[in-house]
Formats: C-alpha cells, structure tokens, sequence
C-alpha cells in the first residue's frame, strides 16, 4: 500500500517543521547571541545596541582579560580538580552498590535497597546536614564538597538495572573457576557496562562541574572556590572589581563581553565532552530506571 | 524454603543438605557473600553518616539548639518553632508563592516535553529530529549560575528583551525588580532549560512502540490525529503518570537553586518560598532550630503530595511508584 499524505497531513508537517524550528532558534540563538557579543568590541557593542547576529568589530580582548584574571583561573583548576576527584568517588560508590545490588542471592539485599531508597523521598534537609558536616569539621575543606554527594540513588539505580540485564552466563564460568566478586566486577561485568558508565560518569562530571551551592556555603577560603562561585560573583552579583572595572557606562559595556567571554570559557568544555555520549541518551538506559 | 535458596544459586558446588540447621544456612550466605558485604560497607558507611545522620539532627526542630551542644543535650521546646512559623508574618506568603510557582511549572512546564515529543515522533527525516533533538539537549548543560546570569541580563533594562522592544516601540522595563514579572520569568525559562532534556524519556518510551501498530491503523484507514490519541498518547501514559507522581511528590522543594539565584529582596513578596526561607534563616541568620522546622514541615508536606498523588494514580490508572 502506498502512502498518499492528504492536504491536512501535509499542513500538519509543515505547522510542525515550522514550531520545532521556531524552538530550535529560540534555544540557540541566546547562546549564541553570548558568543558573538563575547568576541565584539566595547565600543560597537554600545553603538548596535544589544541585538546582534555576527561580531562587532571582532576583537579577543575580553577573552584576553578572563585569562589574566588569576580568580577565574585558580576557580577553573580548582573546578577541574573538584570534577575529576568527585567524580571517581561518585564512580566507585556507584558501581560497588549496583554490582552489590544487582547480586539476586545476596542476604539482606532488599534490606540495604530500602535503606537507599528512602533517602530519595526524605531526607534530613539543610540545616542538620550542615549542622553534621560542621561537626564532622569539613567545614572549609574540599571534602565538604565531596563526600555529601558520594553517591546518587537514582544512578545507583539505573547501572543496577543495566547490571541485572547482563546474562548470568557470562559469570558463570568464571564463578566455577573460582573467581570471587571483585574479579568477576572488573573482569566481566565493567568490560561490558562501558556505555552506562560512560553516561554516568557524563551526569556527575556535568554535576560537579556546574556546582555552587555547597561550596557557598561550606567553603570561606577563596583559594578552594570553584569555578562557578567566581561566576556567580561576576554574572550575578555584578561584581567586577577584580576584573579592573569602575561603575561608569563603558565600564559597564566592558562589564558585558567580559561576562559573555567567562560563559563561554566555563561552558564550552562541558558541552564538548557531550556529543561523544549523546548517542547512549536514549538507548533506553533512562526508560530502565523507571521500573523500579 | 532450602530448595527456593539453592535454586537462585547459581554456584553449583555448594547444595545445601537437608538436616543443616538455620544458623549454619545464615553462615553460609554470609560467607557466600562476603566480597559484596565488604563492597557495600563503604556505601552503607556513608548513608549512615551522610543520609541517616541528618535524619536524626532532625530533633534539633524540637530544641532551642546551641551550636556548642550535641543533637540531644540542647533544651526541648516542643512545637514551639511550628507554632512560631505557623504564626508568622510572612507563613501565608510563603505557602502562596510556593504553591502558585510550581502550581504554573506543573502547568505549563510538565506538558511541554511530552509536546514536543509528540511531534518530534511526527517527524520523518532523522536528521531533522536528531538536530533537534541535540540543539534542545544544550541548556541542560549549561550551570544555573550561568542560565541565571544569562537572564538576569537578557531582561536588564539595556538586555536583549528591552532592545527589541525599544524597536517595537515600547518602554523598557526593569523585569527583575518587579514582583508581577518573577514567576513568568521563572517558567519561561525553566521550559528553555528542560524542554529537550525531559522529553528523552517520552523518547525512550516511544522507541518501545511497535510499528507494525501504526501500519496496522493505517490500513483501517486511522488519520494522523487518531494514530497520535490511540497508539501514541497510551505508549507513553504510564511514563507521563510516574512523572507526574514524582514531580507532585518534589513539588516543594524544586527549583531551590535557581530561585536563590534569580531573586531579591524587591521581589520577595512573589518569590520567597519555604526552602530560600529556611535558607535565610538557617544559613545566614542561624536560627538553626527554627530553620530545622521550617525545613522539616516542607519535607512533611513534600512526603504527604506524594503520598496522596500515588493513591491517586493507582486508583484512576493503574500506573503507580509502589
């Protein structure tokens, strides 16, 4: 049977094409809009006011002072180190209760699964977790900022249930050889888990990466701020003084493309990782997590 | 109950034998088992600590609680910080703006990704989808910090939305001062940042439906509105009806973060909600213990929604979280 679109077929994809461009544009172009600002000059900025679609007068100045700002650069290694050791303990803990989970015969495993799970719908809240972490003496050290978050429920989950779709045939042999459960986890079941921890490890990266509150309030030492705290001040609270600023009109249009270029140097390297682990987004690996 | 055991066990050499005792059966699995209790020790050690720990702290609501003291030596004061909050000056407005925020987030913001993956499924060139697809994805991405930076300056009175009604020939406005604008502000750009990002799931959920369906309606000469209600829409009704429970569920304490960021004090009489209150209050003026209640009862209330959105989806649709 051929297919023949009928008129009111027709109209609906052309109404359709045209509202999911409608909304494409309406998502790029703001982010856009950063980028060619961030690489026009003070003074065209002035002159065309604020919207744009290319670069005024083209110049890399303000992206000249981000780098000279010795703030925005301890925040980004501070950031990148934050990521990285955040992340590997996220991984760990992640891993070990999934494959500790997904173990069907293990005693009390429905017991610690409860034990999980409740933190998702109660918790203790704010202030006695910080009452906790004060007592605990991590106030002002990075671990504030570690160890609250060591492990996301809602992950553990979703690699338990990847965990759980692994045929038991393949450990089957390696159990008769007499390998215990650390070696059947990191010779059997990590080798064929890559596409679950790639996207893991993606969600914490992009979590740590773009945190602030905690280090808002557990950290008062300025050399351990992360990036986005240095953010906040500049793009929130507007304070540019460390960026050799003062309050009058050109300094407020230095303002401008100064804080577009700090967007752009602490969003494009997030957004880089992300097209190599898109393709694993949909391949059901969310749809999983929601049966439980 | 032996034979149940031995049949999950997928260790052949060890068969259990008839006369041992329970005792003997309970050692046995705990050696059995040894290697994962000693993965699962580092990850019960931190719920314990990092979870449950906190929990108890949650008795310093009932406390006048001195910093100095341990979660069980400060004074017992009862309901007196509920009473005192209940009775408070700014309880209604609180409770007003954390419902209407997220009264509108749930209106126009829970349809919208199931929208837009209703009429992506429509469309037929892939590589149209997967741009869109991979476009919309983006702001997800991006930090809250940034996103609100980002709107804090594209509404500024010399922003992008006043320049392009300066062309329109209207009169800028200063949005962010202005408490009538702060919950438009707040939903419009909370579809932007999550439209693409939480119609993955409606995606995944659609790639399950067979075709053969659509091709089968086709031949009884079903039209593109009917393929959409009849075989579309109830592929994705049990992953719309969980969604919902658990959004009703962190009804009030979503957005916690961006609120922080995006409000002032000009605007408070429409943005303060319980969780920047308990913020202030905790945080920034140290009334732990009263802060504590504030927190506990949005926790309650959280935990009750929840509750009663579950019965209610088991009753009407038989979807349900438990």
């Amino acid at each position: 049977m051929v297919y023949k679109p009928s008129f009111g077929d027709r109209l609906f994809d052309y109404i359709n094409y045209i509202l999911l461009t409608l909304l494409m544009l309406s998502t790029f172009y703001p982010l856009y809009y950063v980028f060619v600002v961030s690489l026009s000059s003070i003074g065209e900025i002035a002159k065309h006011g604020s919207l744009m679609f290319f670069p005024r007068g083209f110049t890399l100045e303000a992206y000249q002072s981000v780098i000279a700002n010795n703030y925005i650069l301890k925040g980004f290694r501070n950031t990148v180190f934050y990521v990285v050791l955040g992340t590997s303990i996220n991984m760990i803990m992640t891993i070990l209760a999934a494959y500790a989970l997904s173990r069907k015969w293990l005693m009390g495993r429905k017991v610690f699964m409860i034990i999980i799970v409740i933190t998702m719908f109660f918790s203790g809240g704010l202030i006695p977790t910080f009452i906790v972490i004060q007592k605990l003496h991590l106030y002002n050290t990075i671990w504030a900022l570690m160890l609250p978050g060591a492990m996301s429920a809602f992950n553990m989950i979703m690699m338990r249930t990847y965990f759980q779709g692994i045929p038991e045939s393949l450990e089957e042999s390696a159990r008769i050889d007499g390998a215990h459960d650390f070696q059947i986890l990191f010779r059997i079941i990590l080798p064929v888990s890559m596409p679950i921890i790639a996207v893991m490890i993606l969600f914490y990266a992009v979590g740590h990466w773009n945190s602030w509150f905690s280090a808002s309030i557990y950290l008062q030492n300025r050399e351990l701020f992360p990036l986005q705290l240095i953010l906040r001040e500049i793009l929130i609270q507007g304070r540019i003084s460390d960026m050799g600023g003062d309050t009058s009109n050109v300094a407020h249009q230095v303002a401008k493309n100064l804080k577009y270029a700090t967007i752009i140097v602490s969003t494009v390297p997030i957004l880089l990782v992300y097209p190599f682990i898109q393709k694993y987004f949909v391949k059901g690996v969310l749809l999983g997590s929601l049966k439980e | 109950m032996q034979g149940a055991v031995s049949e999950l066990d997928p260790v052949p050499s060890v068969v259990p034998s008839a006369g041992r005792s329970k005792l003997q059966r309970v050692k046995r699995e705990l050696n059995r088992g040894k290697y994962v209790y000693l993965m699962l020790l580092p990850v019960m050690l931190y719920y314990l600590i990092f979870q449950y720990l906190p929990m108890v702290g949650i008795v310093i609501s009932f406390q006048n609680y001195a910093p100095g003291l341990g979660f069980f030596e400060s004074k017992w004061v009862g309901f007196k910080h509920f009473i005192d909050f209940f009775n408070g000056y700014y309880f209604w407005r609180l409770i007003k703006n954390t419902l209407l925020l997220n009264f509108w987030l749930l209106v126009f913001g829970f349809p919208a990704p199931i929208l837009l993956a209703l009429l992506l499924n429509e469309v037929r060139s892939a590589l149209f989808k997967r741009t869109v697809q991979t476009v919309t994805y983006i702001p997800h991405f991006i930090s809250m910090v940034v996103i609100v930076g980002m709107i804090k300056d594209f509404v500024s009175s010399d922003g992008l939305i006043n320049q392009v009604r300066d062309l329109l020939g209207k009169e800028s406005i200063a949005f962010l001062q202005l408490p009538e604008f702060f919950r438009t502000i707040y939903v419009t750009s909370d579809i932007w940042q999550s439209i693409g990002w939480s119609s993955i799931i409606y995606f995944a959920a659609l790639s399950a439906v067979n075709p053969d369906l659509y091709e089968a309606s086709e031949m009884d000469g079903a039209g593109r509105y009917r393929k959409i209600w009849h075989i579309t829409l109830p592929a994705i009704q049990p992953t719309i009806v969980i969604l919902l429970i658990l959004t009703i569920g962190n009804l009030l304490s979503s957005g916690f973060e961006k609120i922080l960021l995006l409000y002032q004090p000009l605007t408070y009489e429409t943005s303060d909600v319980i969780s920047t209150y308990v913020y202030r209050k905790g945080i920034q003026d140290s009334s732990f213990s009263f802060a504590s209640a504030v927190g506990l009862f949005n926790t309650v209330v959280n935990f009750l929604l929840l509750i009663i959105a579950n019965r209610i989806s088991r009753k009407i649709s038989e979807s349900s979280l438990w």
